[in-house]
């Protein structure tokens, strides 16, 4: 499948961002402009990138195979990711990869016979303060158990998006390809969409209910010059700003906390 | 559950985090509205190798899991040979347990953009880029925005805010390799080849980036800059202790009523973390944690009041990391989250060094085979050798992981793993979890 003509011009944007004679710092963004249209990296894709980059197709051929994210198979327009690093492990993340797996009726890194749907375990996706995760198109549902994540694929089979915890209304495969490249995402509002959730907020809901804020913060305190930092030198210790040669207050900052003396 | 005591209330030091309270910091227009921008002014106004003195000063050190000194990073870059600098920003957030670069970088994208320019000015840098993980687009997508915004104001670009300096940012998405966080394999991925760690020295201060002086620093250490900035380093020392000084965002999760982020001074102790985080779930009590994600040794209830900092952790045989605290309990079982994390090991494992290649694919078999029923008494000295093999022996920090899990579990839980060798607990079923990202 020869590429469009909209991708030929991307891929001359994506090298341009690049210092020059540095081209090939293009190659992982255009890896994902290739996914972008072909839906995998084929091997019309890899030669796509080679000449754009004047490398050879193993060079191109060597990276694709590195990266997880670069498949090299038709990979389904819903790409299911479920967290089974250890702590969502434990949490339900096992048990929600097995159900989907037995209900999908495909292993890891498989799709449906549809191609709708591809399955994969996922290595933990810095999101453990909302273990349990899976991820469509790379899109959050946060602590996600078994039953939900079916509920999850019965809506995706049925041709609606359900609402990610976080970041953005979904979108295909494809169309996340092109973010992946570098490409803002044009959808009205999206970069808005998903606000922070609890476990985000939490250490600063205490601060804020207990009216803790670290004190002392004056942000017109002046920046030393090379000359205050001899003349700090030249002057008798007792005489330096007071801070270092305080005992640093364990793990804390004298505080303005009525509430927490309560 | 009981509302936190004073004492561990008095742990938390809203500075990083202070702005996620406000829904839509991420846009510029409320960012400027809560001092943003501020200090990129106050830091262009002054030499650059003032603020260098400034970081050095601060004793900020890396929040990406070495605690390597800021300053003295930015110190090594040479100055006046004639070659480009570049900053690199690590934002390949993946170490188990980790989850506050993305919160970071999703309600505060701007932070970050202004501490870029900042370090930027300070190396003299003209071009820098933020290699962020590839899954995370959700933070990649605000970041991209914020670059715009940024330079559309003039934060970026040529002559910034007219002080002469030009900077220009790239971000810069991955595509799923862990081992990308390691800083020399980032800079190799970020080249366009196979993230593989390179062989130091040379250190990335003289030849990073194209062969040419690099800082590569994590999110939250650059994001520390503007505050430094404004607030000045004898008032960032008030936070923290004395060698580990300043604020950090413990990342809770696990056995815990409320998993969470939590900024606190360097040198809380779990104790205290738990009680934030409106302790433990009920049924569950405390059996094992990381301090830092999978690659710092695992700790045990004994050391629930150890300080938290850099020096603290080393003191128990462990290390800070990137206070990813991942706490389990005893309805957990120690061997087979030994054995995820090596399977994750194995999976990330870039294949360049024999070590960690071989080793954690071995490992993984061992461990395996224990929690199968099969194993031997023999097992668990092979899994120590390998261990041997591997700590100090590999090419890179993440061979080195690796033996973290095993070698503190064996230590700790060597019973546990006892009990499936000697038949005292049923074998667990571990369908052949290979993951992928």
């Amino acid at each position: 499948m020869p590429f469009s003509e909209e991708t030929y011009t991307r891929a001359k944007e994506i090298i341009a961002r690049y210092p020059e004679g540095k081209e090939r710092s293009a190659l992982l963004p255009l890896l994902h402009l290739v996914q972008s249209e072909a839906g995998y990296v084929t091997p019309e894709g890899v030669t796509f990138c080679a000449e754009q980059l004047g490398i050879t197709r193993a060079q191109v051929g060597a990276v694709a195979t590195f990266y997880t994210m670069y498949k090299r198979k038709p990979t389904g327009e819903w790409l299911v990711s479920v967290c089974t690093n250890t702590m969502c492990g434990v949490l339900g993340g096992d048990k929600t990869f097995e159900a989907l797996s037995e209900y999908l009726g495909v292993g890891h890194d498989e799709s449906t016979t549809d191609g709708l749907i591809t399955l994969e375990h996922a290595e933990c996706l810095a999101a453990c303060d909302y273990a349990p995760v899976v991820t469509v198109n790379y899109e959050f549902f946060d602590r996600y158990q078994a039953d939900q994540a079916l509920t999850l694929i019965h809506q995706l089979e049925e041709g609606l998006r359900p609402q990610p915890s976080r970041g953005a209304r979904l979108c295909t495969l494809k169309e996340m390809s092109l973010q992946l490249a570098g490409f803002a995402d044009e959808r009205e509002g999206a970069v808005g969409e998903g606000p922070a959730a609890e476990p985000t907020l939490r250490g600063n809901r205490l601060a804020e209910q207990y009216g803790i804020s670290v004190a002392g913060y004056d942000p017109a305190t002046p920046i030393p010059t090379q000359a205050d930092r001899e003349a700090a030198k030249a002057a008798p210790a007792a005489e330096k700003p007071a801070a270092p040669s305080q005992p640093a207050e364990k793990a804390g900052a004298a505080r303005n906390s009525q509430e927490a003396e309560k | 559950m009981t509302a936190p005591s004073k004492e561990a209330l008095n742990t938390l030091t809203p500075v990083l985090t202070k702005r996620w309270l406000s829904p839509d910091a991420w846009q510029l227009s409320v960012y400027e509205r809560l001092d943003g921008y501020t200090a990129l002014r106050k830091a262009l106004a002054a030499h650059p190798d003032d603020l260098i003195a400034l970081i050095k000063e601060s004793g900020l050190r890396g929040r990406g899991g070495a605690g390597f000194p800021t300053g003295m990073k930015w110190a090594f870059i040479p100055q006046n040979d004639g070659k480009p600098h570049y900053m690199v920003v690590n934002a390949d957030e993946g170490e188990p347990g980790t989850c506050k670069d993305l919160p970071l970088m999703m309600a505060d994208p701007h932070s970050l953009i202004e501490g870029i320019v900042i370090g930027s000015y300070a190396i003299r840098a003209n071009r820098a880029f933020i290699y962020v993980r590839g899954e995370a687009v959700h933070a990649a997508r605000r970041l991209r925005q914020a670059v715009a915004d940024a330079r559309a104001a003039g934060y970026l670009g040529t002559d910034i805010l007219g002080s002469g300096f030009d900077l220009d940012i790239v971000v810069h998405s991955g595509a799923g390799a862990y081992i990308c966080g390691e800083e020399t394999a980032l800079l190799d991925s970020l080249e366009g080849y196979r993230g593989q760690p390179r062989l130091r020295p040379p250190f990335p201060a003289t030849h990073g980036l194209y062969s040419s002086p690099t800082v590569v620093n994590n999110v939250e250490t650059i994001c520390s800059v503007p505050y430094i900035v404004l607030g000045g380093a004898a008032w960032w020392r008030t936070m923290g202790t004395e060698k580990s000084p300043g604020p950090k965002i413990y990342s809770l999760s696990g056995r815990i009523n409320e998993p969470g982020q939590y900024e606190c001074g360097l040198g809380v102790t779990l104790r205290q973390l738990i009680e934030l985080a409106g302790g433990m779930q009920p049924g569950h009590r405390l059996r094992f944690w990381t301090p830092g994600g999978s690659s710092t040794p695992l700790l045990t209830d004994e050391h629930l009041d150890v300080p938290m900092d850099f020096e603290g952790m080393a003191g128990v045989g462990t290390m800070l990391g990137t206070t990813a605290v991942q706490i389990f309990s005893d309805l957990d079982c120690p061997v087979y989250a030994t054995y995820r994390w090596i399977e994750f090991y194995h999976h990330e494992s870039c294949g360049k060094c024999t070590p960690c290649r071989e080793g954690c694919y071995w490992m993984a078999q061992i461990l395996h085979r224990i929690l199968a029923g099969k194993g031997t008494h023999e097992d668990l000295d092979t899994l120590l050798d390998s261990c041997d093999n591997l700590l100090g022996r590999s090419f890179c920090a993440l061979g080195d992981g690796a033996a973290s899990p095993v070698q503190s579990s064996i230590k700790y839980f060597k019973q546990d793993y006892l009990d499936y060798i000697e038949g005292r607990k049923s074998p667990m079923m571990v369908s052949s979890l290979v993951g992928a990202h």
